[in-house]
């Protein structure tokens, strides 16, 4: 069994910081000693609590739950979104991914759609903005039918739940080459263009969530990186469900325009 | 320490007459309406966007009302809702096992240990039917069979499977729903959206509650916001204990403030504990994880016979093995409700018998599910479970058994609020985990998403109408008015204060130390030397706290120290108020263990002569003790019994 303490490792930290967000940023160098148990954003609380003993302002970074779920964490770690751990927010990252004497990177997800707000800390408001051009199903509440009068094939509840898994961290933008959020963007168009509920709404929806993308986030190249960097693995094959919905919203809206 | 008054009158809950089944349906009745023409003329603050806030705004934002959400969060979509994960209850009896509304409603009320509003439970089960059609329809992703309809797993506390979920990401997948909602609210006007905006206080006038006031978080803009109606929907207050599952920011600060303007604290040594959290594994520790408790279906619990055992699990042999849920409860065995499952933990680790390195542990264990079920199958059910388990622990759950120790989860206790959802001050309403009520001394598992989106959905919608309707014609108090421009001054005022202190420990730092006398004493057990201890212990604390906390930086930026130092301020008063309210409350019930009063056998022993009431606290001014109100709790439609889970 592998029940025990951690080790200690000391590690080397390259910390970005930038007072507000029209502020020059630098890099701040830091020596830290920590447990192998600790989770990553531990260390950062520690470094934190060094600083504050230190008569130094802290570092600004961002995290709620602590559990990979909420979205709020996330930084670059050598250059990787969320750093090198496959499928894993910032906060479930822990040190023993590390060793002795690593130098470690640390800076705020890069993206012109992301702008720094302090330190490691970015605005992600975009992502909203998409949300609210169409990322729902038009059902006030109260308007439900019974539940089981639908039966929804496992098959598409599944597929639709693995796009409904995005925690919308934004890793997907901070790792592409383009900072596009194509990524995130068709995972709610899978999610609920695949359920039969999301229907009587999916040529529109696509349409306008893919056009608000447009307005923050640049194009997809097909890269690849947004789904690598992804903590739950949202696969590129909703980016390509994305793009066929799209064109044929285009073509669909095209025709029914003649019609009027 | 303030004692009862005999003097004070008892609250009226104003429960409406009837029968328990026809109370909602004829009160829904009765109230009044503000016709769809007239919404548009009130303007509804919703504070928090987790499901409970998110759930009202979006309804209020359809029924026309002008809406402003406030999350301190950079997306209403991050609340701490979206970390439950195993499921949320309705009595829909898809599985044909005898499940109805009023099953659930017993199940309920009994386990609550008998501290809960009938006719609040009994309305809460009536629309949970409601819930599980409104998120299908929204597009959340439930767990079906292979025919494509909806399945159903059994949980703690109930012998039927009236459990809804959607993988171990329910609410997620629920907040998601909840959240779209609101955005859709957002796009057509009807919600005005305020993120990274933290509610610092409650604003009244002439007794009414009229508005509130925020700080952003990046600006440091200090802003009024007026509305005939507030509604809070802020959450629990778990980080008291600073060690919890409740994500970090986690607060009480908005419920508090709140309570200083008049609002009654009900019961607040109500606080649940967590069978199956990872155990702490050293100083740094920030938080800790919770793992569903869904787990307990299929795992089953044990430790060693022998103490201080230290050989791996896979060495012990099955007759050194203490399954002691099974043995001490044959008929709930692993699945006995989470208060006496999380004492049972506690009493096996105290004894000695506890696993892991700091002996602070006991095993859920997974071998037996795994070899009747296939490792696909229960892969299938906890995968995303057991992959945070091994991220967290290293230690893979498929080959090990999982470690687990109870930890703080949930608050039952909460603002006391009537049969409107309304708190002590009129205009001001309280939904969701932040109020006190459905829950009693302990909450069942799969019921904390229920209440939110009960209270949310179909509760406040309803009851803020009856209320708003009497306000037609009046507009609301302009932000110009001295008790806007006061309030204003005094959280400037705040944040200069803690900025000015320059002490010499971080607010983590006390933050740290508060946590450890609350759970040493107002925890998993508590006794009167314990409890006053606490009473005197925590004061000394907030005081050096008041005089020695460093706040560096400045109020015009994002600060974080500078936000926690008000919260951890709020944490010093309230873990005041649990002490007292533990110490008042001279019975075991539900997440609140006297040890004084126990059965023969080590199980809670309710006093319900003198104990079946509601303790609301009444804030009396800095430094002068609170005043102990009461609302007496009538059952007429469940027998008060001890609760048996053998």
């Amino acid at each position: 069994m592998s029940e025990g303490h951690g080790e200690t490792i000391n590690v080397t930290l390259k910390v970005w910081r930038q007072d507000g967000p029209d502020a020059t940023g630098r890099f701040e160098v830091h020596h830290q000693a920590i447990s192998t148990d600790a989770s990553f954003l531990e260390m950062l609380d520690v470094l934190n609590e060094q600083l504050n003993e230190a008569g130094l302002e802290p570092v600004a970074f961002e995290s709620d739950c602590r559990e990979g779920i909420c979205g709020t964490c996330g930084v670059m770690i050598n250059g990787r979104a969320h750093g090198p751990q496959r499928a894993t927010a910032t906060c479930q990252l822990h040190m023993r991914e590390f060793r002795d004497g690593d130098e470690i990177v640390i800076e705020p997800f890069r993206a012109a759609g992301f702008p720094v707000v302090r330190d490691l800390a970015v605005d992600r408001s975009p992502l909203d903005r998409i949300i609210e051009a169409g990322g729902f199903i038009s059902v006030n509440t109260g308007a439900a039918a019974e539940a089981n009068l639908t039966p929804v094939p496992k098959e598409a509840a599944d597929q639709a739940f693995d796009a409904a898994a995005c925690i919308g961290c934004g890793a997907c933008v901070a790792a592409c080459p383009n900072s596009a959020a194509q990524l995130f963007t068709s995972a709610k168009v899978g999610h609920l263009g695949l359920l039969p509920q999301g229907q009587a709404e999916r040529w529109s929806r696509t349409e306008s969530m893919v056009e608000a993308m447009e307005e923050f986030f640049g194009s997809c190249t097909n890269h690849g990186e947004c789904s690598e960097a992804c903590p739950k693995e949202i696969s590129l094959d909703f980016i390509a469900l994305m793009n066929r919905d799209y064109m044929k919203a285009k073509i669909r809206n095209r025709s029914l325009a003649g019609q009027h | 320490m303030s004692s009862p008054s005999p003097v004070t009158p008892r609250l009226d809950a104003k429960v409406p007459v009837g029968a328990i089944a026809d109370k909602w349906q004829n009160h829904k009745f009765s109230m009044n309406l503000v016709n769809p023409n007239n919404k548009r003329r009130f303007d509804v603050i919703v504070v928090g966007t987790g499901l409970a806030g998110a759930s009202a705004a979006a309804s209020l934002g359809e029924l026309g009302y002008r809406v402003k959400a406030f999350t301190f969060h950079d997306s209403p979509r991050r609340a701490h809702s979206i970390a439950a994960q195993g499921g949320i209850n309705a009595a829909k009896n898809y599985p044909n096992d005898g499940d109805s509304v009023h099953r659930l409603f017993y199940d309920t009320v009994k386990g609550g240990d008998y501290r809960s509003r009938e006719a609040n439970v009994h309305r809460l089960a009536e629309v949970s039917v409601d819930i599980i059609d409104q998120a299908t329809a929204q597009g959340v992703p439930f767990a079906r069979d292979y025919g494509g309809l909806l399945d159903n797993r059994s949980f703690g506390g109930a012998q039927v499977s009236r459990t809804f979920y959607a993988r171990g990401q329910t609410g997620q997948q629920l907040l998601i729903g909840a959240y779209s909602a609101l955005m859709r609210q957002v796009a057509a006007g009807t919600v005005e959206l305020h993120s990274r905006s933290e509610l610092l206080d409650v604003v009244k006038k002439d007794g009414r509650a009229c508005g509130i006031v925020t700080r952003d978080l990046l600006s440091g803009e200090v802003t009024p916001h007026s509305a005939h109606a507030v509604v809070l929907a802020t959450g629990g207050y778990g980080n008291v204990y600073f060690l919890s599952t409740n994500a970090m920011m986690c607060n009480v600060t908005a419920a508090w403030r709140a309570h200083k303007q008049g609002a009654f604290f009900a019961n607040p040594c109500y606080t649940q504990i967590h069978p199956t959290c990872i155990p702490v594994s050293d100083d740094f520790q920030s938080k800790l994880t919770l793992m569903s408790e869904s787990l307990r279906n299929d795992g089953r619990i044990w430790v060693p016979t022998t103490f201080d055992d230290a050989r791996p699990a896979a060495d012990v042999p099955e007759s050194e093995r203490d399954y002691y849920l099974e043995r001490k409860y044959p008929a709930f065995g692993n699945l006995v409700p989470r208060d006496v499952a999380s004492r049972n933990a506690k009493t096996v680790c105290d004894e000695g018998r506890g696993v892991g390195p700091l002996k602070n542990g006991v095993y859920l264990d997974f071998a037996a599910a795994i070899s009747r079920d296939g490792l696909e199958a229960i892969s299938d059910k906890y995968g995303n479970l057991f992959d945070m388990y091994h991220r967290i622990t290293g230690e893979n759950p498929y080959e090990q058994p999982m470690r687990i120790y109870p930890a703080i989860h949930y608050t039952m206790g909460g603002l006391w609020v009537d049969y409107h959802l309304m708190t002590t001050v009129p205009g001001l309403y309280c939904i969701g985990e932040a109020n006190f009520s459905d829950h009693g001394a302990n909450r069942l598992g799969a019921s904390a998403l229920m209440q939110g989106l009960a209270d949310g959905y179909f509760v406040l919608p309803y009851t803020i109408g009856d209320d708003l309707a009497g306000l037609l014609g009046q507009a609301v108090v302009p932000t110009n008015d001295p008790v806007f421009t006061e309030a204003v001054r005094g959280v400037e005022d705040e944040q200069k204060r803690w900025l000015s202190i320059n002490g010499t420990r971080s607010v983590d730092h006390f933050h740290r130390e508060l946590g450890r006398i609350v759970w040493e004493y107002i925890g998993m057990a508590r006794n009167q030397p314990g409890l006053e201890k606490a009473l005197t212990e925590i004061p000394a604390l907030r005081e050096e706290f008041h005089s020695d906390v460093r706040v560096l930086g400045s109020a015009e930026t994002l600060n974080q120290s500078l936000e926690k130092a008000g919260r951890v301020a709020d944490f010093f008063d309230l873990a005041e108020l649990m002490a007292r309210d533990a110490l008042e409350r001279e019975e075991s019930c539900g997440g609140h263990f006297r040890e004084e009063h126990q059965t023969a056998e080590g199980e809670a022993q309710r006093d319900d002569e003198n104990f079946a009431h509601v303790a609301a606290w009444e804030w009396n001014g800095d430094g002068t003790a609170q005043t102990r109100h009461r609302e007496e709790l009538d059952f007429e439609n469940v027998a008060l019994a001890q609760r048996s889970y053998k």
